[in-house]
């Protein structure tokens, strides 16, 4: 039984078993799916595939919009910037925060992606991870390996907390999945299973607690900029574990406080926008023009 | 509920915005399609909830319809879902509702076929894309659309069930879950039934020869 419910029982058993991260995710699916090796990993080349195309499409295309005409183009903005010479932090960070933009705004288009792990937070772990990929020229079957990873990880969050908005709040969506994302990049990077641990521990403290909080219910303010923040969060969490620094918390005990802070959140700042930033006023004034205009 | 697995955290590819508003949306419209299992005329989807305050913003109107024309949660097309609908002669209308005890993502949908029948179906996204169909014409089902399933209005007399399970048994057929409802008091009682595999056209009619079936389909699962 290849099965595991918190980080460190995912660690635990590929040290038992002598295997890596992924293989032992591979497996838990194989017996959870009966489907074969070869199989789950050409599915998990399809989705890398839409998450490029994703990307390319929100930094590429000129004309991308929500359906609600109030989002799309951030993306590119930054890209642009970031390209004349004008990044203040850094190319990479930068890069995968633009791309986080653009793959978010692929998604309030109602474009094709994949919902890491959900579709509001989409944005993040291919941002993070395909930029980090691209600079340090990482082969295809690597970067896949990462997304085991992530998915290892995002599997223990959402057995001991919640990785949904309507659920856990923000945290739970965005916090998720930069902790999935700081994971796989530690993991591509050659980082070791404490390096790990302490990366995906160090992104979700930081955004323990945060909101849902959709302004008119739609999956685009403040969705698509918290998945730029969540592409820099996993980047900056991976960058200080790669260095040696610890989570002075463990990880499993971070996710158990996220599913009580998710708990402890009251319902108008879960999916529900009757608080935070969906009940301000520019928030209500942008509900109310969406509603006369339809 | 069922294990988690690792495609439910990576994946799945669909379009946007919302895995509840927009995946899930054509996932409803997918099931509705089979279980109305005839070219459709005219469509009505009832908006409830949260469905009824966004539609338009998910493109949950789109989702929906385009599910109905059968297309899947990563299919471009759903973008234009009304010219292809209006290409195939379909009408369609949107309309908000207010239903009672039923989650915030709830549409009902009034299809009318070609053969001028017309079902009633009432469905929920519940979250992540999954949905569950809760009634048809009237009956509670509570499908989610991940078996095989058959569906059977029949006269509630005893021995019934006895005689469905007999022909599935002979196929080997596994029954992963089982719920008899009886809406129409000691008259007719609906059964739904889902299965590992699916039931072969010869079985299905088998069941239908049964003498107490007035009524037997089967759902296939929508991905
Ligand atoms: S604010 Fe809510 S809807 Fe938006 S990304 Fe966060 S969890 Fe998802």
């Amino acid at each position: 039984m290849y099965d595991f419910k918190t980080i460190n029982g995912l660690i635990e058993l590929a040290q038992k078993e002598e295997l890596s991260i992924p293989e032992v995710v591979i497996l838990r699916e194989q017996e959870l799916s009966e489907r074969s090796e070869a199989e789950i990993r050409e599915l998990m080349k399809k989705n890398l595939k839409v998450m490029k195309e994703a990307a390319q499409k929100g930094l590429e295309k000129d004309d991308l919009t929500s359906i609600s005409g109030l989002t799309g183009g951030d993306g590119r903005l930054l890209a642009e910037a970031e390209k004349d010479g004008k990044s203040l932090i850094g190319a990479v960070i930068s890069q995968a925060v633009a791309k986080a933009l653009a793959i978010a705004e692929v998604n309030a288009a109602m474009e094709p992606i994949v919902a890491v792990p959900t579709a509001g937070s989409c944005g993040i772990l291919p941002a993070a991870l395909l930029t980090v990929a691209e600079k340090y020229e990482k082969k295809e079957e690597e970067v896949i390996d990462a997304l085991f990873v992530a998915s290892g990880i995002g599997l223990a969050i959402a057995q001991q907390a919640s990785v949904s908005g309507a659920e856990g709040g923000c945290q739970a969506e965005c916090g998720s999945a930069a902790g999935m994302a700081a994971g796989a990049v530690v993991y591509l990077m050659g980082g070791d299973h404490n390096q790990l641990a302490s990366a995906v521990a160090i992104s979700l403290k930081t955004v323990l607690g945060l909101v849902c909080d959709p302004v008119a219910g739609l999956v685009e303010v403040p969705c698509i900029k918290r998945n730029a923040t969540g592409a820099s969060n996993a980047l900056v969490a991976a960058e200080m574990a790669l260095a040696g620094i610890e989570s002075v918390i463990p990880v499993d005990e971070v996710i158990v406080a996220m599913k009580k802070v998710g708990d402890a959140l009251p319902n108008e700042l879960k999916e529900t926008s009757l608080g935070g930033l969906a009940a301000t006023p520019t928030a209500r004034k942008i509900e109310n023009e969406l509603t006369l205009n339809n | 509920m069922s294990k988690l697995s690792l495609l439910d955290i990576i994946g799945p590819i669909m379009l946007g915005p919302s895995s509840s508003h927009t995946a899930g949306a054509v996932r409803i419209g997918n099931l509705a399609r089979e279980i109305v299992a005839e070219e459709i005329e005219e469509v009505k989807f009832h908006l409830h909830g949260s469905f009824k305050e966004t539609y338009q913003g998910h493109g949950t109107d789109k989702a929906l319809l385009g599910g109905l024309l059968g297309l899947s949660t990563a299919d471009p097309k759903i973008k234009n879902a009304f010219e292809l609908a209006e290409e195939k002669g379909i009408e369609f209308d949107y309309l908000p509702v207010e239903l009672d005890g039923v989650h915030p993502n709830t549409a009902k949908l009034e299809i009318k076929d070609r053969t001028d029948k017309t079902t009633t179906i009432v469905a929920s996204s519940v979250g992540g894309g999954s949905v569950v169909i809760k009634q048809i014409d009237g009956i509670n089902v509570d499908l989610n659309g991940e078996y095989h399933t058959l569906i059977t209005l029949h006269q509630d007399k005893p021995g019934v069930m006895a005689k469905i399970s007999r022909v599935l048994e002979e196929d080997e057929l596994n029954i992963a879950f089982m719920k008899v409802l009886r809406e129409y008091k000691g008259a007719l009682a609906t059964a739904v039934i889902e299965l590992d595999h699916n039931l072969t056209t010869k079985k299905l009619r088998a069941i239908k020869e049964i003498a107490e079936i007035k009524e037997a389909r089967i759902i296939k699962p929508v991905k």
